[in-house]
């Protein structure tokens, strides 16, 4: 199996059944995934803090939500994490590709990359990373946490994660 | 007529729905003019006010309207193709058009000028945009819920506020409670 089918069949374990995506390389597969797959209400987002307020709201509604993101929309959603899912409490899983670690082509990603864990830090969002495909095994313990919890919870997915960008 | 007069017209229309109200002044008023259990207030984050309602209409069968500013639309312009491409016939988005950013001193937002957000609306692809003078807000809103048709509302008014408290609630009371009314 796939590890994106697997990421994507730990979501629908847990019962989360409305997932926003704001797409990146690394994410492609598991973004077809979500989108393959009946039990998930997919939204693509044209932004990353607004797919937070459209998780915000299938989380009123009844139902367990999460985004897939680019790291660098830590940038973007600061306020939104702090103003909306942290302060009324709202869990959030958000599986989030961690651009500009090893094996990253792009020089620019980096520039995120070295805010990120202290981003998520200052948030006092609990963080995760994956590094090997055998990180992912903690996925389901990670979305009861979250759920546990009502907090936003980060997994960060770095290239050593996916298997690199291919030939570049 | 200015928002508040819009809000107190139509707030036994909203009283039977579930209203997701932005950030500032409007959660301010509707909250002194008809607090209830319905009514989710949004005391921050700029602009998710349609995103909120929107995901909150896709998760369950009540009607959900988002009360959303120009300002705010501004803001989260990228709502408009999400709504778009995303038909949700228990979803109704009321922008309340006063053209300037009441909440801080009404300065002049581009709705007021050359922007018409009902024509950004429609270029967005949504299909059921109405347009309306504030006088008539209230029947277009009744009409909206009984289409059962996803419908954006541009309701123009006069920009100007009333003086009134912030909300105390605690924001987690506020969501409880909300989310308590979604259920019955």
């Amino acid at each position: 199996m796939s590890i994106s089918s697997k990421i994507v069949d730990d979501f629908v374990a847990e019962g989360v059944e409305f997932i926003t995506t704001v797409p990146c390389k690394q994410l492609a597969g598991v973004i077809d995934e979500v989108e393959a797959r009946p039990e998930i209400h997919h939204v693509p987002s044209n932004k990353e803090d607004e797919g937070m307020g459209l998780c915000a709201g299938a989380f009123m509604g009844g139902k367990k939500p999460a985004i897939i993101m680019q790291n660098t929309a830590i940038g973007v959603t600061i306020n939104t994490l702090a103003t909306l899912t942290q302060f009324y409490r709202m869990p959030l899983p958000m599986l989030i590709s961690y651009r500009g670690e090893l094996r990253e082509p792009v020089s620019c990603q980096v520039e995120m990359a070295v805010h990120t864990k202290a981003l998520l830090n200052q948030m006092l969002i609990p963080t995760y990373h994956f590094h090997k495909e055998a990180d992912a095994a903690e996925l389901p313990e990670i979305l009861k946490y979250c759920f546990m919890s009502n907090k936003p919870v980060a997994i960060l997915t770095d290239a050593s994660f996916w298997g690199g960008y291919g030939d570049q | 007529m200015i928002r508040s007069d819009i809000l107190r017209e139509i707030a036994p229309i909203l009283r039977d729905q579930l209203v997701v109200c932005n950030i500032g002044l409007p959660s301010q008023e509707l909250h002194m003019i008809d607090d209830n259990a319905k009514n989710f207030y949004m005391l921050g984050t700029m602009g998710l006010s349609s995103s909120i309602g929107l995901g909150l209409a896709m998760a369950q069968d009540k009607t959900v309207i988002s009360i959303d500013g120009d300002g705010s639309v501004l803001t989260n312009f990228g709502t408009l193709p999400t709504i778009a491409n995303n038909v949700t016939d228990n979803y109704i988005l009321l922008i309340i058009d006063n053209g300037s950013y009441g909440s801080t001193g009404d300065q002049p937002t581009y709705a007021g000028k050359k922007t018409k957000l009902e024509d950004v609306a429609k270029a967005c692809g949504c299909e059921n945009v109405v347009t309306c003078a504030a006088e008539d807000t209230g029947a277009v809103l009744q009409a909206a819920i009984d289409s059962k048709q996803m419908t954006i509302i541009v309701a123009k008014c006069e920009s100007g506020n009333i003086k009134l408290p912030v909300i105390t609630m605690d924001p987690v009371v506020i969501r409880h409670r909300f989310m308590e009314a979604v259920k019955v």
